[in-house]
């Protein structure tokens, strides 16, 4: 003899409402979180470093680096003049809420306006743990190829803005931009957009505008 | 996607409403998954098994309903089903689709048995 009990509950549920609460918190201190997600080398610490050495002066930047191991790009982040965190996931393929808000506990968010959560390279675990930032952004880069939109469908549709980086191999690689950007436009229907090279820092002024731009909005 | 934590979190969620409704055993629990959030049934089941062995849940059956993938095209209004990947509108092939149906992940409901005088044995 047994009863159904309507449950209806989200199974990501306990780490959405935690990641609530951080969200909460970097609101209070007026601080602008964007998450950046990708896969291995597609430049995420390159973009970050660009990032701190393009708003150094004009704003305090924090960062979260999130890998299963080594301090490397927290060492990074910090000699590119951020206040950098970093957590080892000890194997862990993406941060989650809880991650995140202990390593909000080492940062003095009243001395910053940007906090930075560089993810673990992945584009499939990070899409579904939602940490309580502003802004997701994905970094997609040219040498990944064209089709990562199509085989990576869930990271694409969840993504406030995409990155598109390494601009300066386009000549090099076979990969066809409207193919790629068809496919985003399927996902993500007006995702905006920026291709660039971290390398050459073409396109890096427009990443840099909108970053501004949602500070003065947000914070 | 992650198959463990999921299964983590369903066994919190069970054990919950479970709780709440004073239950002495959970004999079913009913998992409504969109064909866009990927996960592996038989891994669920597998870590099911294993983390649920002493709680409430133990020996409880995870049903698994699976939503298909709804799209509707943005620009002639053609509804349509999606098979396995991604694919454009076939009426006039626009790119300018929205998600529909698919993307759920949640428990519905539970099966308890303990409750309101329910006679258990617990020999």
């Amino acid at each position: 003899m047994s009863q159904r009990i309507a449950v209806v509950e989200k199974i990501m549920d306990a780490n959405e409402r935690l990641a609530a609460t951080n969200l909460a918190r970097l609101k209070a201190a007026g601080v602008v979180g964007l998450n950046f997600m990708a896969s291995p080398g597609a430049g995420k610490t390159s973009l970050i470093e660009q990032t701190i050495r393009g708003l150094n002066g004009r704003y305090r930047l924090a960062v979260i680096d999130g890998d299963i191991a080594t301090s490397i790009d927290a060492d990074r982040a910090a000699a590119a003049g951020a206040t950098a965190v970093q957590i080892n996931t000890g194997g862990d393929c993406h941060l989650d809420a809880i991650m995140v808000q202990l390593a909000l506990d080492q940062i003095d968010l009243n001395q910053n306006d940007i906090l930075i959560i560089e993810n673990v390279g992945n584009l499939i675990c990070p899409a579904n743990f939602q940490l309580g930032v502003h802004k997701n952004v994905l970094i997609a880069s040219i040498p990944e190829g064209d089709d990562k939109p199509y085989k990576y469908p869930g990271i694409y549709r969840g993504v406030d803005a995409l990155v598109i980086n390494k601009t300066d191999l386009m000549p090099y690689i076979d990969f066809d931009m409207d193919y790629f950007r068809r496919g985003v436009e399927m996902l993500n229907p007006g995702l905006v957009t920026f291709p660039l090279s971290c390398r050459t820092g073409e396109g890096i002024p427009e990443w840099l505008d909108w970053i501004t731009e949602n500070v003065k909005r947000d914070a | 996607m992650h198959e463990l934590s999921v299964t983590e979190n369903v066994l919190a969620i069970a054990q919950r409403h479970a709780q709440q409704a004073e239950a002495k055993q959970v004999t079913a629990v009913y998992l409504v998954i969109g064909q866009l959030s990927s996960i592996i049934d038989d891994s669920v089941q597998f870590y099911w098994d294993i983390i649920s062995a002493d709680s409430l849940c133990a020996g409880a059956k995870l049903h698994f309903e699976r939503i298909p993938a709804q799209l509707e095209c943005q620009d002639c209004g053609q509804q349509y089903t999606l098979a396995r990947e991604l694919t454009n509108c076939p009426a006039c092939e626009s790119f300018s689709v929205k998600v529909l149906s698919g993307q759920e992940f949640y428990v519905s409901a539970i099966d308890i048995e303990g409750m309101n005088g329910t006679q258990i044995n617990t020999d």
